[in-house]
């Protein structure tokens, strides 16, 4: 029987399918459900050490909506962290007041050792480049309502696929659903090695491109990603890679599309995707991302045990 | 009587069957430039089941857990053999531990186990060839991204 009470929520790899579609099949009924008592009296700590408005908001809006309270702070220059304090010791002081702890970090593996100090659950809310696991449940929860199905579809993933953590996270969930999957990126920024590498031992389909032309005819899905100015080191790196895509509705029909192709994006967007696709049936980027909502609470509920 | 191409030694450690290519990374693993005793390094030696294999002897050492895991990752067909009065009293094979602690640095440079003095852990994924995931960063390692701490 699938249970989410007191687990933490850390990596997408820590679910087998049965759970990812648990947590959706809640999502759609949380999806109709409007402001209730569930999570009365419970504290959520949303410990944000690096900027965001989607994430961090819609957790704050899912735990209201669910009847608790929210604590926290959306960056770390006002905490103990400017001061010097490890993360280690701020999870261990800050359990103490609260029921859940929300973390966002710039560190890989920042929401794990969380998870490791406390007695409490921890949900990841993104690990540097690593993973964004309540994105994926979203990200699942759009594709699935907008395709009708989550098994075999084509998928092209397109952009910063290094350091991009959603596209790591929905590629390996994906994984359990027979999908065929498109990496299209310049040299510079292909998923890493050992993450095609385990794709590929889990029987993946995986193709890896530079050019969407050819191929934007066989994807039922186009994951489109900011290329992320934060994640370079080097700023020359970042130039070079800057602006290198940028999808457009011109682009699309020149290119040809598969009828009923969806555009998904974890936003925000800089200039990776045009306006012009907004108002076409296949952007659904501004639904995906008030999928959040619907997401989070489902997660909310289902790790504090208001549900079973 | 049997020919040795290395000499024995009284009491001590024998570190056999190394992969003859990896017998100087276990010889740094277990630091023989601040041994006082005698230690005896063979490479490229006749073997059977390598080929060619590496041996080390180190004289007035047990050779603790913590070293035998470093060198699980580094030769995972050696043989360690505990000598007393030049007779072996105790022979094992090397095994390679589910979990590896603080022996091996993540190769990520953004991982959290590289900040604020966290314990490195990795979980091992794959025995033979060696692939190790950081418990914290979730990325793989092969043989070749292994650095020792």
């Amino acid at each position: 029987m699938v249970s989410f009470k007191q687990r933490n929520i850390i990596s997408i790899r820590h679910f087998n399918k049965e759970e990812l579609l648990y947590i959706l099949d809640l999502a759609s009924r949380m999806d109709h459900m409007d402001h209730t008592d569930m999570l009365k009296g419970k504290v959520l700590a949303s410990l944000f050490f690096e900027p965001s408005t989607r994430t961090r908001l819609s957790f704050e809006s899912a735990m209201k909506r669910l009847g608790g309270m929210v604590i926290g702070f959306a960056e770390p220059g006002g905490t103990s962290t400017a001061k010097g304090e490890s993360l280690s010791d701020s999870a261990k002081i800050i359990e103490g007041y609260c029921d859940i702890i929300v973390l966002r970090h710039y560190l890989e593996g920042s929401a794990q050792l969380a998870a490791d100090v406390v007695k409490i659950p921890v949900i990841n809310a993104g690990d540097g480049a690593n993973q964004h696991p309540t994105q994926t449940f979203l990200d699942l929860y759009t594709i699935q309502k907008t395709k009708g199905t989550l098994e075999g579809i084509t998928i092209g993933f397109l952009g910063d696929l290094k350091y991009g953590r959603t596209v790591h996270s929905l590629a390996y969930a994906l994984a359990y659903f027979g999908a065929e999957m498109y990496f299209i990126s310049p040299p510079s920024l292909r998923l890493p090695a050992d993450f095609l590498e385990t794709l590929k031992d889990r029987k993946v389909k995986c193709h890896e491109n530079e050019s969407l032309m050819g191929i934007s005819k066989r994807l039922d899905v186009i994951y489109c990603t900011r290329i992320q100015k934060e994640r370079f080191a080097d700023p020359i790196e970042f130039e070079k890679v800057r602006g290198i895509y940028r999808l457009s509705k011109t682009m699309l029909e020149e290119f040809g599309i598969k009828d009923g192709l969806k555009v998904l994006h974890p936003l925000p967007r800089v200039d990776e995707m045009d306006d012009s696709l907004d108002a076409t049936d296949f952007a659904v980027y501004f639904h995906q991302a008030r999928n959040g909502i619907p997401i989070r609470k489902a997660l909310l509920a289902a790790v504090l045990g208001a549900v079973e | 009587m049997k020919h040795l191409d290395v000499a024995a030694i009284k009491d001590g450690s024998v570190i056999d069957h190394i992969d003859s290519k990896s017998t100087l990374k276990v010889a740094e693993i277990l630091n023989i430039q601040n041994e006082e005793q005698v230690v005896l390094v063979g490479v490229n030696l006749t073997s059977k089941l390598l080929g060619k294999k590496g041996i080390i002897k180190i004289e007035g050492k047990i050779i603790d857990q913590k070293e035998v895991n470093k060198i699980a990752l580094i030769a995972p067909n050696a043989t360690v053999n505990i000598i007393e009065d030049y007779e072996v009293v105790k022979k094992f094979h090397i095994v390679v531990p589910e979990i590896i602690e603080g022996v091996v640095k993540c190769f990520n440079p953004n991982c959290i186990s590289n900040y604020n003095n966290v314990k490195t852990r990795q979980h091992v994924v794959s025995k033979n060839p060696i692939k190790l995931q950081c418990h914290f960063c979730e990325r793989i390692m092969s043989a070749k991204d292994i650095v020792l701490i």
